[in-house]
């Protein structure tokens, strides 16, 4: 079954055409990797599908329903959600509370009930907080749950992003570039960390770098090159594409 | 939960002590000062959720004070007996106004003031959602600037608008009657729970936005604060909010301005200038920003001291000069730790280290 359609999607700035009419679907609780030389428009693929941008033209499909007009916002509420390149967590906030923002679309308590400390919303406080850390103790960071996010190592700040996004139970989870400045070894327990996260049955789409990550985990692969689609295969089949060999090593000539 | 409530019972504790103090030592005359800092604390406390807690800066606050205390002015002096009409009658008729005489021994027919400041705060929300809406979508400098071209555009307005008095703004104001034989007046008489009834206000508003702070939305406003575009990701409607946040904001000034007015009796067009909304921020920079108990305390000081014109004829300076210091030397505030540690390295440090930095 098909979670993710991406059909004839283009942008265009300015003089660059960033993205030229990609297409292709990602398959409820699969594993699927964009990867492509930098300039190869994977980041701005994803700012399109997350919401973040408005497609110039084509469709995105989640879930049977029709996205590419929505906000950010409204594709989280649906059930997607993404993490960024560059780590967004939220500064002066403790990895709990970061982490409990992330049970903002799965609990209800408003301006009114929040302000007049409504009896309901202490139950559904109790749930928030009892859900953020289970999904601490799952990642192994329920010891750092009082420290400020922003104070934990690098790698362990990925962890907590991925947890934020987790927190909202997601059908379909945006990985932009998870191992970036990671070491091997944090490379490794990422790897292992998408893998588990896949068998909860989450569907991940990821952007990386780290070929030997991509290859072990995905599978399927997208390969972009100047915004458009290249290949799309199994990550053996993609390691012996002449096309991808020739993009990312250049010619023998 | 205690860790919430305790300082409040502690604040609430402070007021009687204050209040005491001023008995025993025969200098009750400063409870007025006092209580009309109670409502330009609640000005403060609800601009302090804006600015420091959703991230916001409003250089407009005053207005918003301003077009409370003008409605329920304008509402409660203005004689509809002089404009007499189906309206009016019917008005009259379902209990909604009120006889009173007037200061030359004639008889006035006004609207109540329960309905005046329903209505001020029904048009407050009104413009603060009208305003809010396109102005919110700017950041930072554009935000500030936008928001103090509101402010001028209501100083502006009441300034130069006959019926709202113009220049001499709007007097005779009646007080605001409350169940049990109580009132806001400035009658010297009621002086004792004027001032309880004002930071008994403050101390409700203060319990709300704490319990907020502490919410579901208040952890969503700190995410919009820290990380709009993530906090979006996450499915926080981050525009809307803000939006609800400045009309929150708006709503506690709109009140302040309502009740101040009607315990002052009247309200001119200073108190919607630009330099009003300025001393707001001003009180919640010094207060830490993201500091509600800063806020109020550095609010009941400042605002008392200038109300008994401790600053003089430099009143709006001595503010414009506190909002100077506390950008350059100490932008999270006077109420906080390691500030002492944090002042012996700004006045020790030297341009090499600087340099070398």
């Amino acid at each position: 079954m098909t979670l993710l359609s991406v059909r004839g999607v283009s942008k265009r700035f300015g003089g660059l055409q960033a993205v030229n009419d990609l297409s292709f679907d990602v398959a409820t609780g699969s594993i699927k990797a964009l990867i492509g030389p930098n300039g190869a428009g994977k980041t701005t693929l994803f700012d399109l599908i997350s919401g973040f941008l408005p497609p110039d033209s084509g469709e995105i499909v989640f879930g049977g329903a029709e996205i590419h007009a929505m906000s950010s916002c409204e594709v989280a509420v649906r059930g997607m959600v993404r993490t960024f390149q560059h780590i967004r967590l939220f500064p002066k906030m403790t990895v709990l509370e970061n982490i409990m923002v992330g049970r903002h679309v799965h609990s209800r308590a408003g301006f009114l009930a929040g302000m007049l400390n409504l009896p309901f919303t202490w139950g559904e406080e109790r749930r928030i907080r009892e859900k953020s850390f289970e999904i601490m103790e799952l990642l192994g960071i329920a010891a750092h749950a009082r420290t400020e996010a922003v104070r934990l190592a690098y790698g362990q700040q990925r962890v907590v992003e991925v947890g934020r996004a987790l927190a909202c139970e997601p059908k379909l989870l945006l990985l932009d570039e998870p191992a970036a400045g990671l070491n091997m070894r944090e490379t490794n327990e990422m790897g292992r960390l998408i893998s588990r996260i896949r068998d909860m049955g989450v569907t991940v789409l990821l952007v990386e770098h780290d070929m030997s990550l991509v290859m072990k985990i995905s599978d399927e692969v997208v390969v972009l090159s100047y915004g458009q689609k290249i290949a799309e295969d199994r990550p053996l089949a993609i390691q012996k594409n002449r096309e991808v060999i020739r993009v990312y090593l250049g010619d023998d000539q | 939960m205690a860790r919430r409530y305790l300082p409040v019972a502690a604040f609430a504790g402070l007021i009687v002590a204050i209040q005491l103090a001023t008995f025993f030592t025969g200098t009750a005359f400063h409870l007025t000062q006092l209580t009309m800092t109670a409502y330009y604390s609640l000005v403060i406390v609800g601009l302090c959720m804006l600015i420091g807690y959703a991230g916001q800066i409003s250089l407009g606050h005053a207005g918003f004070f301003a077009i409370g205390g003008y409605v329920t002015a304008f509402l409660t002096t203005f004689n509809l007996k002089l404009h007499p009409g189906v309206f009016v009658s019917l008005l009259s008729k379902s209990g909604m106004l009120v006889a009173r005489p007037d200061a030359y021994g004639g008889s006035l027919l006004t609207v109540h003031p329960w309905l005046a400041c329903a209505a001020a705060i029904l048009l407050t929300v009104v413009i603060a959602y009208l305003v809010g809406g396109p102005v919110l979508k700017l950041k930072g400098h554009y935000l500030a600037m936008a928001t103090l071209g509101f402010g001028i555009i209501v100083y502006r307005m009441v300034l130069g608008t006959g019926f709202l008095g113009a220049a001499d703004g709007i007097s005779d104001v009646p007080g605001f009657p409350l169940p049990a034989g109580l009132a806001i007046t400035g009658n010297s008489s009621a002086r004792v729970s004027n001032y309880y009834l004002a930071w008994g206000l403050v101390i409700l508003g203060m319990a709300l936005l704490l319990n907020l702070v502490h919410s579901r939305v208040g952890r969503a406003l700190a995410a919009v604060h820290g990380a709009e575009d993530a906090a979006g990701a996450m499915g926080i409607p981050t525009a809307r909010y803000k939006l609800n946040t400045f009309v929150l904001s708006a709503v506690f000034a709109s009140l302040a301005g309502v009740l101040l007015t009607h315990y002052n009796g009247g309200i001119g067009p200073s108190e919607a200038g630009v330099m009003k909304s300025v001393r707001y921020v001003a009180i919640v920079a010094i207060g830490g920003m993201a500091n509600l108990w800063g806020a109020l305390s550095m609010s009941l000081v400042l605002n008392y001291l200038s109300l008994r014109g401790y600053f003089g004829t430099y009143d709006d300076a001595v503010f414009g000069v506190i909002l100077l210091l506390i950008m350059l030397f100490a932008p999270d505030g006077l109420l906080r730790r390691h500030l002492l540690s944090d002042l012996k390295r700004a006045v020790s440090r030297n341009p090499a280290e600087e340099e070398a930095s």
